[in-house]
């Protein structure tokens, strides 16, 4: 009976940070290799299209592999009237015009795929085409149900955001979802945070560390996220950061020690926790803890 | 022949800004009327496509030639199809008279 119960466990948490480099790989793939030897169907999302790095921390294969595209106008010179409007509608510079040397552009890497131009244009002139902006692949962990989901932008790509959505679209919204957030507090991350039920912000006590932690508290309160903070590098630098959890009541679900052996794990793309009872007895207590305020079970 | 030049004020005495999209003023020098005329650049603060945008500005001013301190990827082909010839300034204590200057010899 135990076992059907846990096998129905729903919940998508949020690993992320404003500031790089604060652990949210380190904390988000040693969650998921932790629960994926307890739990089914436990799945981690690789947001962090930029760079995304989650992949080699796991013996795995390839089930599926998704192009991610968007519309950008062409234009047909033979119908366009260099009217303007086009250019005039787009917020993003990304169609250039010249009237009188009847020149105009478009700029693919400009382009937002939002469609004005096409609404904007009164002569029939703009029709649309594919643009690659990367990729979604689907991998299946050897030996378990765990499944690793990876957004990559194609270099040159203005903003992930895209291949981001795509990625979490297809993750989809039953199972234990973890999402490995892109850094900072702009749209790769809001866009990650927002189909989570529960935001960890992972951060170091450093001035750098909690300047950051700040600009993320500041935009998940703007997006009413239930979030906690994680503290990584624990014993390093000073107290400003405990201070500013306690008076801004902000729970601290787990602290992860300035330790050498956790650095050398990583170093070799090894999970840490799987060798530390400690830190993995950590991870979990602090899942159930999550998923007991905020998880859904569809039993 | 008219020559757009990026200058990060409005006189002569200013010195060249180093960068072509966001620079704060452009000075469209006629080599002929020797005239100069001094844009302010409303893509300086432009979240996207500054460069773009700031290529159909001085080609609507008729430039044939850009002076700047440097150029970026998006607008090298729109240049090249325009036939507008980039000049690239490195030393950031030029004035754009000195620039003037060089343009008249």
């Amino acid at each position: 009976m135990e076992e059907r119960v846990l096998k129905n466990k729903n919940i998508k948490i949020a690993v992320a940070s404003g500031k790089g480099g604060t652990g949210k790989t380190l904390l988000s793939t040693s969650l998921f290799s932790v629960l994926n030897k307890i739990y089914d169907n436990v799945y981690l999302v690789d947001c962090d299209a930029e760079e995304p790095n989650s992949g080699i921390f796991f013996n795995k294969s390839v089930i599926n592999q998704q192009i991610v595209t968007q519309k950008v106008p062409v234009i047909d010179t033979d119908f366009c009237t260099f009217c303007g409007r086009c250019h005039d509608y787009c917020a993003y510079n990304a169609i250039f015009i010249l009237p009188p040397a009847k020149i105009i552009k478009v700029i693919d890497e400009l382009c937002h795929g939002c469609g004005a131009c096409t609404v904007a244009c009164n002569d029939n002139a703009i029709i649309e085409k594919d643009y690659e902006l990367g990729m979604v692949t689907e991998f299946l962990l050897k030996n378990s149900s765990g499944k690793l989901i990876e957004a990559r932008m194609k270099v040159g790509v203005m903003s992930p955001v895209n291949v981001i959505k795509d990625a979490l679209k297809i993750a989809g919204n039953s199972g234990i979802i973890l999402y490995d957030s892109p850094p900072g507090t702009s749209c790769p991350f809001i866009q990650t945070v927002t189909n989570a039920d529960f935001v960890v912000l992972i951060t170091e006590p450093t001035p750098f560390g909690l300047s950051d932690l700040k600009q993320s508290v500041e935009t998940l309160k703007t997006m009413s996220k239930n979030y906690g903070v994680v503290i990584n590098r624990a014993g390093l630098g000073d107290s400003k950061i405990y201070e500013y959890l306690e008076s801004n009541n902000i729970p601290l679900l787990l602290e992860i020690p300035y330790n050498r052996e956790i650095a050398v794990h990583y170093s070799k793309a090894e999970i840490a926790a799987e060798y530390m009872p400690d830190f993995k007895e950590k991870l979990i207590e602090m899942f159930e803890m999550i998923y007991k305020e905020y998880g859904n079970s569809s039993n | 022949m008219k020559v757009a030049i990026t200058s990060t004020g409005n006189s002569l005495e200013s010195k060249i800004d180093p960068r072509f999209g966001r620079c704060a003023y452009f000075v469209i020098y006629d080599t002929e009327t020797k005239v100069s005329e001094f844009v302010e650049n409303p893509n300086k603060n432009a979240s996207n496509g500054a460069g773009p945008a700031s290529v159909q500005l001085v080609a609507d001013k008729g430039a044939k030639k850009i002076v700047s301190g440097e150029f970026g990827m998006k607008i090298k082909s729109i240049l090249d199809s325009l036939s507008i010839q980039m000049i690239v300034m490195k030393d950031p204590q030029k004035s754009v008279q000195s620039i003037i200057d060089m343009l008249k010899q």
